[in-house]
C-alpha cells in the first residue's frame, strides 16, 4: 500500500531532504519558505537524521556554508525565497561555479518594493542566468518527488551542478495536499550517499577556488555552460529510474492536449493546474487547446517546447514576473527565442500575471485561450505584452 | 612556548607566491601553517593572499585550500565543519581537521563582520586569523574600517583640509570577545614566538578563536619593504599594537612595554603619515598618540595590570 501523507509543499520538501538522507542544511528562514527549515530542525533536534543543521544569521551566509560543505564531499541543502534568494545572488554563481551539488527549495515569492510575501516568480527569475539547474513544481507531490530527484541529477559527477526545485510561494508551500511518499529503503536505494570526486580532504590537498584570469577563466565557463546543457539528458535518465521506483512519470515537460493543439499556454507551477482544467473544458466543447507546462526551465528546454508546438497557430505565454523594460515577461523571451531559434513562426502572446500573489481566475485563463484561438485565426496579435487581471 | 629547532621544515605555503616583497600576510600565514597541529584545511577570503597565492594552474598551498568570496570565510568554515561532522557521523569521514579562515582587515572588519559574528555565536569551531594590513590594499589601498586615524588612504587621501581618514579603527578583539568566544588575541609578525603560541591556543581551543595580527604592508604603508618586521616591532614597542590575549574572558596582557617609545616612531617611516608631520597638522600627531596613551591604558585595566 502506498503511503500518503498530508503535507503541505514545504513540508514535502523537508520529507524528502530527510529520506534523502542530507549531510547538512544550512538556511535561514524567510516567508513563505519557513517551514521547510523548521521541520528540518525538528528532525535534527529529535535524531531523526545523522544530519547538521548550521543556523546562519543570512541567507548569504546560508550558501556559504553550503559551498563549503559541499566542497568537503557533503550532501547539502538550503531553502529561501525571494529576498533570502537576492541576498544570496553572489554566491548562487559562486555555487554553480564552484560545480557544488546543492539542491535548495524555493518557495516563490514576490521581490521588495513595495514589500510582499506573497507568490511570484520575480525571485527566481532575477536569478535566472545563475547557472542553477531550476525545476518548478506544480503541488506538493511534485515538489516532493523532485527535490529526491534533484540530488540525483546535481550529484551525477558528468553534471555537478546546484538545483533549485521552485515551489508557489503559500499556493504550495502553505496548501496541505495528500502526497504518496516512498519508503525510506527505497530513497536509499534510488539514492545513495554522495561519493565525491574531488573534496577538502588532507591527504589529498586541492586548491579550490582559485583566481583564473583571461587564459583560463572563458574555458571554465563554457565547460559549466556544457554540463548544464548536458544535464537535460541526465535528468530524462533519472526521471525514468524514478518512475521504475515511484511509479510517477516525470520529464522535462508536462504536456496536455498538445497532440492536436491550435492554441495552446506555456506556464510554470501551480498556474498550470488551473491552466489544464480550463482547457480540459474547452475541448469538451471541441477546441483544440493544449498547456505546456516546463518542469525543466534551466537548462531550457528549447527544442522540446518547439516540438511540443507542432500542430500549434498561436501561442500563449504566462511569465509570473516582469522584466521591466524588456520586450516579454523573463519566461515568453526564452520561449520566443526558441521559436526563432528553430525558425518556427507563431503568433506569440504574452501575459504578465499574478505579481504579488495576485489570484489567476480560470476566467481569464479562458480570455487568454480566446484570443490565442483568435490570434491562431487571424495570424494577428494586437498587443504582444499584456497584464492579465491588473486593476485599472 | 614554541621551540624554533621543533618547527618543521616543510612549506606548507609555497615560495613562489606573488605577494610582495616584504608583505606581513604571507609571512603571518607560514608562520601559522608550522603549527598546524594535525590535517588542516584553510578557507580564504578574497584579499592579496588569496589573488596572490592561488592563480590558476598555480598554487602555493600544500593543504586543502578554498577560496568562496570576499565577505564570507567564518561561514565557509562552519560549513566544511558541519560536512565532517556529519559525514564522521554516518562513517564516511575519520579525522579530526582544523579549519583556519584566513581575511584581510576588509574581509574581516567591514564587509566580512556579519558572517563572522555568526560563526561566533554558533560556536563554530575554528581559527580565525585576520591579517590587518590596515587598508584594502588588494583594490589599491582604500580605507576600511581598520585604517588607523590620520592615515592617507586613497579614498581617505591627505587633503588640505582633511589630513587623511578623520575616524578612528575598530575595536576587533573587544567585538570578538563580547561573543563569549574561548579564545582571541592580537599578535605581531616581530613576535613570532608569542604569535605561533597562540595560533597553537587558537588550534586548541574548542570553539571559535580569532588571532588579529598586524600585517606590515610596504606598498600601501609606502614604507621600504626591508622595514616590515621593524615597524611591526615598532607598532608593539609604541603601545601602538598592544599584545594582549582574551581566554575565557579572561584578559592578558602577553607584552609589557614599560619604556615606550613616542608613536611617532611607527609613524614616521611610513608614507601615508608624511602629511602628519607638518606644523599645520601636529595636533593630529598628539591626538593619536593620546589614543594610544588610553587605549594601552585600558587594555592594562582589562588585563589587571596595576601600572
Amino acid at each position: 500500500m502506498p503511503k500518503v501523507l498530508g503535507l503541505t509543499g514545504n513540508e514535502a520538501v523537508a520529507y524528502a531532504t530527510k529520506q534523502s538522507d542530507v549531510d547538512v542544511v544550512a538556511a535561514y528562514p524567510i516567508t513563505p519558505q519557513t517551514i521547510m527549515v523548521e521541520l528540518f530542525s525538528e528532525y535534527v533536534a529529535n535524531g531523526e537524521v545523522h544530519a547538521e543543521y548550521v543556523c546562519v544569521e543570512s541567507e548569504h551566509s546560508a550558501m556559504s556554508a553550503c559551498v563549503g560543505a559541499s566542497l568537503t564531499g557533503a550532501r547539502v541543502m538550503t531553502a529561501t525565497s525571494s529576498q533570502g534568494l537576492a541576498l544570496m545572488h553572489e554566491m548562487l554563481y559562486i555555487a554553480s561555479g564552484l560545480r557544488c551539488p546543492i539542491v535548495m527549495g524555493v518557495a516563490n515569492r514576490a521581490l521588495s518594493a513595495p514589500i510582499n510575501i506573497h507568490g511570484d516568480h520575480s525571485d527566481m527569475m532575477a536569478s535566472r542566468d545563475c547557472g542553477w539547474i531550476q525545476i518548478y513544481a506544480e503541488n506538493a507531490q511534485e515538489a516532493y518527488d523532485w527535490v529526491i530527484q534533484a540530488f540525483r541529477i546535481a550529484e551525477d559527477p558528468d553534471i555537478l551542478l546546484p538545483v533549485a526545485v521552485n515551489l508557489d510561494g503559500f499556493i504550495l508551500s502553505h496548501c496541505v495536499e495528500g502526497v504518496t511518499v516512498l519508503e525510506d529503503e527505497t530513497v536509499k536505494g534510488f539514492l545513495p550517499h554522495r561519493k565525491a570526486r574531488y573534496t577538502l580532504d588532507p591527504g589529498k590537498p586541492l586548491t579550490m577556488g582559485a583566481l583564473v584570469l583571461p587564459d583560463y577563466y572563458y574555458e571554465f565557463k563554457v565547460q559549466q555552460e556544457d554540463a548544464i546543457r548536458r544535464a537535460a539528458e541526465r535528468i530524462r535518465e533519472t526521471n525514468r529510474d524514478y518512475e521504475e521506483v515511484a511509479g510517477r512519470r516525470y520529464g522535462i515537460l508536462d504536456l496536455f492536449g498538445m497532440e492536436d493543439a491550435e492554441a495552446a499556454v506555456v506556464c510554470l507551477g501551480s498556474t498550470a493546474g488551473t491552466a489544464r482544467d480550463v482547457a480540459r473544458a474547452l475541448r469538451g466543447e471541441g477546441r483544440r487547446v493544449g498547456v505546456i507546462k516546463p518542469w525543466v526551465y534551466r537548462p531550457f528546454p528549447a527544442r522540446e517546447i518547439v516540438e511540443a508546438a507542432g500542430s500549434l497557430k498561436a501561442l500563449a505565454v504566462l511569465d509570473r514576473a516582469c522584466s521591466f523594460g524588456a520586450p516579454y515577461g523573463p519566461l515568453c523571451s526564452d520561449v520566443a527565442s526558441a521559436l526563432k531559434q528553430h525558425r518556427r513562426d507563431l503568433p506569440v502572446l504574452n501575459y504578465v500575471y499574478g505579481l504579488g500573489g495576485r489570484d489567476i481566475r480560470p476566467s481569464e485563463i479562458r480570455s487568454v485561450f480566446d484570443e490565442t484561438l483568435r490570434a491562431a485565426e487571424t495570424g494577428v496579435v494586437e498587443e504582444p505584452l499584456r497584464f492579465l487581471g491588473v486593476r485599472e | 612556548m614554541v621551540k624554533l629547532k621543533d618547527l618543521p621544515e616543510e612549506e606548507l605555503l609555497a615560495s613562489g607566491h606573488r605577494l610582495c616583497a616584504g608583505c606581513g600576510a604571507s609571512i603571518a600565514l607560514r608562520m601559522a601553517l608550522k603549527v598546524a597541529r594535525g590535517p588542516t584545511v584553510v578557507t580564504n577570503a578574497t584579499g592579496c593572499l588569496e589573488v596572490s597565492t592561488a592563480i590558476y594552474p598555480y598554487t602555493s598551498w600544500r593543504l586543502p585550500w578554498v577560496h568562496v568570496a570576499f565577505e564570507n570565510a567564518a561561514a565557509v568554515a562552519s560549513g566544511i565543519e558541519a560536512a565532517y561532522k556529519a559525514m564522521a557521523r554516518r562513517g564516511a569521514w575519520g579525522q579530526k581537521v582544523d579549519i583556519i579562515a584566513v581575511a584581510g582587515d576588509g574581509g574581516t572588519f567591514d564587509i566580512g563582520i556579519q558572517a563572522l559574528s555568526g560563526a561566533m555565536e554558533r560556536g563554530s569551531d575554528f581559527l580565525y586569523i585576520c591579517y590587518d594590513n590596515e587598508a584594502y590594499m588588494n583594490t589599491g589601498i582604500q580605507r576600511s574600517g581598520a585604517t588607523p586615524h590620520g592615515a592617507a588612504t586613497t579614498t581617505s587621501p591627505a587633503g588640505t583640509r582633511i589630513p587623511g581618514k578623520p575616524e578612528w579603527k575598530k575595536d576587533l578583539i573587544g567585538i570578538c570577545a563580547a561573543h563569549g568566544i574561548p579564545y582571541a588575541a592580537t599578535a605581531s609578525p616581530a613576535y613570532w614566538n608569542d604569535y605561533m603560541t597562540k595560533v597553537q591556543k587558537g588550534l586548541a581551543a574548542e570553539g571559535p578563536a580569532v588571532i588579529h595580527i598586524l600585517s606590515p604592508c610596504p606598498t600601501g604603508w609606502r614604507c621600504d619593504s626591508a622595514e616590515s618586521i621593524r615597524l611591526a616591532r615598532l607598532a608593539v614597542q609604541t603601545r601602538y599594537w598592544p599584545l594582549y590575549e582574551v581566554e575565557a574572558g579572561t584578559y592578558r596582557l602577553n607584552m609589557r612595554v614599560p619604556k615606550p617609545q613616542p608613536v611617532e616612531e611607527f609613524l614616521k617611516p611610513q608614507g601615508r603619515f608624511r602629511h602628519l608631520f607638518t606644523p599645520e597638522f601636529k595636533h593630529e600627531l598628539e591626538a593619536i598618540q593620546r589614543s594610544v596613551d588610553e587605549n594601552w591604558g585600558r587594555i592594562q585595566r582589562l588585563c589587571g595590570e596595576t601600572t
